[in-house]
């Protein structure tokens, strides 16, 4: 379970969490909507730690991510997370690009993080390109890579930040259609999106922010039928 | 033209001056680049305002010439403290410490050119910092910093040259030995210069075969 309460995180004088609260248990799939500077992204780094909080507190599964004694490097290994710029390692083939982290982290063998690295590429639909440099893959397949790569750590929770935010339009769909069936397999996922449709299809709850307030949360179909906060209101209208 | 007076004796001199270069020269790019890479390291890590010190005792070296550099360094260390060094081991110790300063600074554009959003990922992939330095940082930093630090190590093999004030009879030194006995300055140059031409082109060539391997896309 992920509880984050009364979270405050700034970048200089910019406040761009203004107390956030909100609980996500095991098995939720919770998207987060609202225009950009909306402090949507930012929530997803200061749950792994990446970013410093100014007040408030996060726990994963009963740990304090931003506590002085917890073990960040063991806490990131429960929470994958895939950024919008896909970020593959570039001197490594792809395979090698999954398997680097469980071989080094969790100092599994090689064969062992090979037949991980196999399985999750092959998930996600890439068990034809194990071998190649990331370079030689489209934008929607190196996104898939990075999702493979955070899979290959069993985590307990993926984060996605925007995934698909910087690919071509006809890319989008390949990589919506891998984040559908880890929801479907009970992954636990909050994801930052611009996509409303995925959204209300694969969503239990939809959180809505605006500019670091999380001003509505509710089931897809409460909150994209009968949307209350007026600004939720604008931003559909907008987007539709 | 042909008809010399050099010797297979003057030849062995000439190839003893050039044992000599390799050797000052592997000496301080070897120790240059390993202090090079932690003086980087530092300065990168802890940013360019408590770098200030580094930085400054890095651009003495890099701004007074070699020449000055070796014979301070060699009155200093000589006269002054009495250390009783020799002049080859002032000469490494000073090309060492020239060296490191270049490469300190090719280490910290090598790291930079590494984007901040990859080691994020490798952070948040539960990598420790030297886990992400040792396996994404490195290996990236290297192919940038390549091509500089073959310039560098090419420089520094010419720049040896100069320890020739330190008493130090490298290849340079020997040639000016032997031109001033056989007056025969165009042939000896022509083979002190095709000297250098094999040492330098090995290492060229490596670094361009390195550069066409690493270049995977």
């Amino acid at each position: 379970m992920i509880e984050i309460e009364n979270v405050r995180k700034s970048f200089g004088a910019l406040e761009v969490l203004k107390g956030i609260d909100l609980t996500v248990s095991k098995g939720e799939v919770l998207t987060v909507i609202g225009g950009s500077g909306s402090g949507k992204s930012t929530l997803l780094t200061c749950i792994n730690g990446l970013e410093p909080i100014q007040a408030g507190k996060i726990t994963v599964d009963g740990i304090e991510v931003h506590a002085k004694s917890t073990d960040l490097n063991k806490l990131r290994q429960k929470i994958g997370i895939v950024f919008q710029q896909w970020n593959a390692f570039p001197h490594l083939t792809v395979k090698e690009n999954v398997m680097l982290a469980p071989r080094k982290v969790l100092k599994q063998s090689k064969a062992e993080a090979e037949a991980m690295a196999v399985k999750q590429l092959t998930h996600v639909g890439l068990g034809d390109k194990v071998d190649v440099y990331p370079g030689r893959l489209s934008g929607g397949q190196q996104q898939r890579m990075a999702i493979a790569r955070a899979l290959a750590m069993s985590p307990d929770y993926m984060l996605f930040d925007e995934v698909t935010s910087a690919l071509d339009p006809q890319l989008v769909g390949e990589v919506l259609d891998t984040l559908r069936l880890l929801a479907s397999e009970g992954m636990t996922m909050i994801c930052v999106t611009h996509e409303m449709k995925f959204a209300r299809e694969v969503s239990d709850r939809v959180a809505f922010f605006h500019q670091g307030v999380m001003a509505e949360i509710a089931p897809p179909a409460e909150l994209f039928g009968d949307p209350k906060d007026p600004n939720l209101q604008q931003f559909l209208a907008a987007t539709h | 033209m042909f008809d010399t007076a050099l010797t297979a004796n003057d030849f062995l001199f000439l190839a003893k001056g050039a044992g000599m270069t390799i050797f000052v020269t592997v000496i301080a790019v070897f120790f240059g680049t390993v202090l090079g890479i932690i003086f980087g390291v530092i300065r990168y890590q802890i940013g360019p305002v408590w770098a200030a010190p580094i930085t400054f005792v890095l651009d003495i070296f890099r701004s007074i010439p070699l020449l000055i550099q070796l014979v301070l360094a060699y009155a200093f260390l000589g006269t002054v403290l009495r250390l009783g060094l020799s002049g080859l081991t002032v000469a490494c110790i000073v090309l060492t410490l020239y060296t490191s300063a270049y490469c300190a600074e090719i280490v910290r554009g090598g790291i930079e050119a590494v984007p901040l959003t990859l080691r994020r990922a490798s952070r948040s992939l539960g990598m420790t910092w030297g886990q992400d330095m040792r396996n994404i940082v490195m290996p990236l930093a290297t192919r940038v910093a390549l091509p500089s630090w073959i310039g560098l190590a090419l420089g520094v093999m010419k720049d040896s040259a100069l320890v020739y004030v330190v008493q130090v009879t490298e290849l340079l030194k020997s040639t000016q030995i032997l031109i001033t006995r056989l007056q025969e300055p165009l042939l000896l140059l022509m083979i002190c210069g095709a000297f250098y031409f094999l040492i330098s082109f090995p290492v060229a060539r490596f670094g361009g075969y390195l550069e066409k391997r690493w270049s995977n896309d």
